[in-house]
């Protein structure tokens, strides 16, 4: 910058307008109170900082209770976990010893309801998405769905155990169980997967319609392989909320206690009732005396951890489905 | 107009509604055979409804009803045993933005061949000379014949939209419709596209919606002007710029309105 060699600085920052390009002569003592926080802009300003302030604290605050259940759990249960009390069966009725068949009992029930709720959910989500017209018949499935998501669990419980266990002749086994979780699982995937097919750019299916693809061949050369990542997500995030819950397995095929051997990972027949690890955190809390106080919080951090790995998996997953397309 | 032309299209009383909207009034339109036709008018005024009346790809976005009666080649394309499949195999069209399928430039090459033969009848030497002849038509073989395994996606705008018109090639199209194909690209782009429209002219009609009136005016032979629906003026390209017979024609093309 070069001198400006009239007027005299008169006071702090003046040099920036002193040239007073396009400023009209004569009124350079205003041009220096341009700009400058007024009161009221002070004002807005504290407010800022304050709602700012607020939005950060409420958004930290979600660290405190994980870190807070977490921490505790760990420390509670440190005198049980190790890999033995996985793979150990329960022991003096049920008081010492390991979770082996509550774990196994779950992979099951998880497994199961997921080998039928995936596809089915998969599915009645492509047909919503991709083939449905904007009539009643259409408004009415969409409307089914998003009512089921709504069902609280211990309704699908009773529901399943009139279906099921007596209806459907299944009796209280795994089948009954893990189709019952199914069902209380089908609603959030058909929404999860919807939303991933919906991200999908409308100009990629154009393009395929307009060489003459049919809505099949588009879906299953383009809409799919674009959008697995998120369908997979989305499926997998299911298998948390089907292993936590309690109520829909407990009325249909879960039980307090089933010998089976130590570390046996084909133990159930799927005619069979199981244990499981929501089941058997609810039992060696609330129903078995004298039970080793380090159990129960052991159980609630095989079943958190077990949960995260599976999160984590979906995320990898997720990222590595993600870097391979590119739009 | 030269009336003992072929005509590639006809429209006799086609009516279009969105819903209770109704986008097109009364069409009557008779289209040249491997000319360029251009259809201009301000935004809204339904020439891309009209576009994508020509393979009946409206009925995809759902809500659409239409009256009336389009020939294409002559076959009236509502007939019942028409297939649309068929139909949009010889009426291609290109997008406003280019969509490459995110797959590689063969691969999008060859994709309306794998869509409309059984597996077995495409072996790797049809299918790689098939490639190689649309890259050609279109002027990218020589950039991109060591590149046929990259992304579509990645390539340059002005390349992409020539993939685009290169995808519809190998299904032999009778008409290439395109909307306008130019809007997203640069100058030296759009120079790119209008001359490889240009060469294409003769063995494909071409049927163009712009918003460029300079762009219908250099490089389509005859021309469409519509408003609200309906079409106002056709004639060849030069007498409707020159000589408009409507005064809302006229203004337009003076750009008085639009």
């Amino acid at each position: 910058m070069t001198d400006v060699p009239f007027q005299e600085p008169t006071g702090e920052g003046s040099g920036r307008d002193a040239g007073g390009l396009g400023a009209p002569s004569g009124s350079d003592a205003g041009a220096e109170r341009r700009f400058v926080r007024t009161a009221f802009v002070r004002r807005k300003e504290r407010f800022e900082a304050w709602a700012r302030g607020v939005f950060l604290a409420m958004a930290a605050a979600m660290i405190v209770p994980l870190v807070a259940i977490v921490g505790h759990l760990t420390y509670e249960a440190w005198p049980s976990l190790g890999l033995e009390f996985v793979l150990d069966i329960p022991r003096q009725g049920m008081t010492e010893g390991g979770i082996w068949p509550a774990f196994v009992g779950t992979l099951y029930l998880v497994g199961l309801s997921l080998a039928v709720a995936a596809p089915i959910g998969v599915l009645a989500a492509v047909y919503l998405n991709e083939y449905a017209r904007d009539n009643w018949f259409n408004r009415v499935i969409q409307l089914a769905v998003i009512n089921l998501a709504g069902v609280p669990s211990i309704v699908h419980a009773l529901f399943g155990l009139g279906a099921f266990v007596y209806a459907a002749r299944f009796g209280y086994s795994i089948l009954s169980a893990s189709l019952t979780l199914a069902i209380m699982t089908l609603p959030v995937i058909i929404a999860s997967t919807r939303e991933a097919l919906a991200a999908v750019p409308r100009s990629f299916r154009e393009a395929c319609w307009n060489v003459g693809a049919t809505r099949w061949q588009t879906i299953r050369s383009i809409v799919l392989p674009n959008s697995i990542s998120g369908i997979l997500t989305g499926v997998i995030l299911q298998v948390s909320r089907a292993a936590g819950e309690t109520a829909p397995i407990m009325f249909t095929g879960a039980v307090f206690y089933k010998a089976i051997a130590r570390g046996d990972l084909f133990a159930y027949r799927l005619d069979e009732q199981c244990m499981a690890l929501s089941m058997h955190l609810y039992t060696v809390t609330t129903q078995v005396p004298n039970v080793r106080e380090s159990v129960p919080y052991a159980t609630a951090v095989v079943l958190l951890a077990s949960v995260l790995l599976v999160n984590a998996t979906a995320i990898g997953l997720r990222l590595w489905l993600r870097n391979r397309k590119r739009w | 107009m030269n009336p003992t032309a072929p005509h590639a299209i006809t429209t006799k009383g086609l009516n279009l509604w969105y819903g209770t909207f109704q986008a097109l009034v009364d069409v009557n339109v008779a289209l040249p055979h491997g000319l360029i036709t251009a259809m201009i008018g301000p935004s809204g005024c339904g020439k891309t409804t009209l576009l994508r009346c020509f393979n009946r790809v409206n009925e995809r976005y759902g809500g659409v009803t239409t009256t009336g009666e389009i020939r294409v080649l002559g076959r009236n394309i509502y007939d019942p045993d028409v297939s649309l499949i068929e139909l949009r195999k010889a009426v291609g069209m290109v997008f406003q933005r280019p969509n490459p399928l995110p797959i590689s430039v063969y691969e999008n090459v060859v994709f309306g061949l794998r869509i409309h033969h059984p597996r077995r009848e495409l072996s790797r030497a049809r299918l790689d000379e098939a490639v190689e002849r649309a890259l050609t038509e279109v002027g990218l073989w020589g950039d991109l014949k060591d590149r046929l395994d990259a992304r579509a996606t990645s390539l340059q705008l002005e390349q992409q939209q020539k993939l685009c018109i290169a995808r519809l090639l190998p299904l032999k199209p009778e008409v290439i419709l395109l909307d306008e194909p130019c809007s997203a690209l640069d100058v030296e782009g759009t120079r790119a596209i209008e001359e490889l429209m240009c060469e294409l002219k003769g063995r494909y009609t071409l049927i163009i919606v712009t918003h460029n009136m300079a762009q219908a005016r250099r490089i389509s032979d005859e021309c469409v002007f519509m408003l609200l629906g309906q079409i106002i003026e056709h004639r060849r390209t030069e007498a409707l710029f020159l000589q408009p017979a409507d005064s809302r024609t006229a203004d337009y093309v003076e750009g008085r309105y639009g």
